[in-house]
């Protein structure tokens, strides 16, 4: 049997609605910010309650050259910005991407909504064909992510594309996580990205699991675990992580910023759409022997918490079970919303950068615990203190979840 | 449409679509090699036309041979010259 090899992170790429960056989403979530705003364009939709949502702003696609750019919808520029910002950091450039030792693996929740919408509107007013441009399919295709930031930077080896909804960017990172221990792959590109569209949100609010009471506050909503949650609220985004074999980056002198040692990824066929707390305990419970550590040696754990009623409820009643009252556990999405498929890899790397500097973000918007809420032990400010690991969840529509554990470098 | 106004509105439609520096955009450049264009940007160039002049050129086979920017405005002038659009 081979043998599997440590992986490590050497690079980290974000772009969310703080804006470029992991610095940017550092600061705004070290100062407690709220990326929510309101969004004028919701309020032209019919039925749709929801008018909040948390975009990324100050992007400009021309970065980008146009031949790289035509195939790209909104969510492969962030996804292509982001993966360079990863490699940079990590020191790579044209020789390792072409040398079929690096892949990527990066999903999204669907192709380009806009995109589609663009076409379909345009078709509807003659069912004619002949206005549709070359570049439409790469837009709207489930790998579009991963094939456009494969073109756009010269990546000649494995291409993934992870489409679990909301697990879609978690998903990326275990399974670049096992192609590297595989020794398929030295390098892997992962994560996630999703552009912001009216139809997210209402796909959320025709389920009642949307925020919609706060629309004249935007900046109170979401409210992970609070016992005035309404709902999520939609944002966008990429998050990227460059994983590599631990002895290449010993090899390059590469700085590791952590290693991944666990991922689980299990399906919970109870219910298609309802968080199930069994389910979720048994993909933390998968993790945890995966990364071969005991509950005690987790010192946070990065919820997926998106401030729906049941999902909250479900997520604390596992991580109870697991982890008792004495592991802090904080959610990010209170300040970024639901970045949906990029939510993984973005608040994933948030975590590893809150391992380095041993300081941990509270949950925003958790003025009141929901008593049903209240079995974990919440991050309630700002905290300094020793970590050493940190579980991260993400669970999704379909019934998909998924966890997993990354360690400083070194450890012990 | 005079063949200056044919000329300019195909420059600029261009110029649009494809992000085409204008000085570049001599009669005599290659779309090719001096534009940069590929297979995939023909695709579309012929949609940008089909709309800026409300014409269906899809299916002629004359823009195949095309290689030049002259070339587009040679097609596009005798197509509507054709049809009766020229002044």
């Amino acid at each position: 049997m081979r043998t599997l090899r440590r992986v490590v992170i050497t690079g980290l790429g974000a772009v969310s609605p703080f804006g470029r960056g992991v610095t940017a989403l550092m600061e705004g979530l070290w100062a407690g910010r709220s990326a929510v705003c309101q969004v004028a364009e919701l309020e032209r939709i019919g039925g749709l309650r929801s008018r909040v949502a948390a975009l990324v702003r100050d992007v400009d696609p021309k970065e980008i050259p146009r031949k790289d750019r035509r195939s790209m919808s909104a969510m492969s520029i962030y996804a292509t910005l982001a993966s360079r910002e990863a490699l940079a950091g990590a020191g790579l450039g044209a020789t390792e991407l072409g040398s079929g030792r690096l892949g990527v693996v990066i999903g999204s929740t669907v192709g380009s909504t806009r995109a589609t919408e663009d076409f379909f509107r345009d078709f509807f007013t003659d069912s004619s064909l002949e206005r549709m441009k070359s570049t439409l399919f790469f837009q709207i295709m489930n790998h579009s992510c991963a094939a456009n930031v494969t073109q756009a930077l010269g990546i000649t080896g494995r291409l993934l594309a992870p489409s679990a909804a909301c697990s879609s960017g978690c998903q990326a990172v275990g399974y670049g996580f096992e192609q590297v221990a595989m020794g398929r792959q030295d390098f892997m590109l992962c994560g996630g990205a999703d552009e912001f569209h009216p139809l997210t949100a209402a796909t959320f609010d025709v389920m009642t699991a949307a925020s919609i009471g706060f629309n004249d506050a935007p900046q109170l909503t979401p409210r992970p675990f609070d016992r005035r949650r309404d709902g999520v609220v939609c944002g966008e985004g990429a998050g990227i992580l460059l994983l590599e074999a631990l002895d290449s980056a010993l090899t390059r002198g590469a700085a590791i910023l952590g290693e991944v040692v666990g991922f689980a990824t299990v399906s919970d066929p109870s219910n298609i759409a309802n968080p199930n707390a069994a389910a979720m305990e048994r993909c933390m419970r998968e993790t945890l022997a995966d990364a071969e550590l005991a509950p005690e040696e987790i010192d946070y754990i990065n919820a997926h918490a998106t401030a729906t009623t049941q999902g909250d409820v479900a997520e604390a009643e596992a991580i109870a079970a697991i982890f008792g009252d004495q592991v802090p556990v904080s959610s990010l999405k209170g300040h970024l919303g639901h970045t949906m498929a990029a939510s993984g890899a973005l608040e994933l790397l948030a975590g590893i950068e809150m391992l380095r500097r041993q300081r941990l973000v509270p949950t925003r918007n958790l003025d009141e615990i929901d008593p049903a809420c209240a079995g974990i032990r919440h991050v309630r400010g700002v905290e300094e203190r020793p970590l050493r690991a940190l579980l991260k969840n993400n669970f999704a529509l379909g019934g998909v979840n998924s966890s997993l554990v990354v360690r400083r470098y070194p450890h012990d | 449409m005079t063949e200056q106004q044919i000329v300019d509105l195909i420059d600029s439609s261009l110029a649009e679509e494809f992000e085409l520096d204008r000085a570049a955009m001599q009669p005599e450049a290659n779309i090719y090699e001096d534009l940069g264009l590929d297979s995939l940007d023909m695709v579309d160039m012929v949609i940008v036309l089909e709309g800026a002049f409300k014409f269906k050129i899809r299916e002629e086979d004359a823009i195949r041979e095309i290689r030049t920017l002259g070339d587009i405005h040679r097609f596009v002038t005798g197509k509507l010259q054709g049809a009766g659009a020229l002044d």
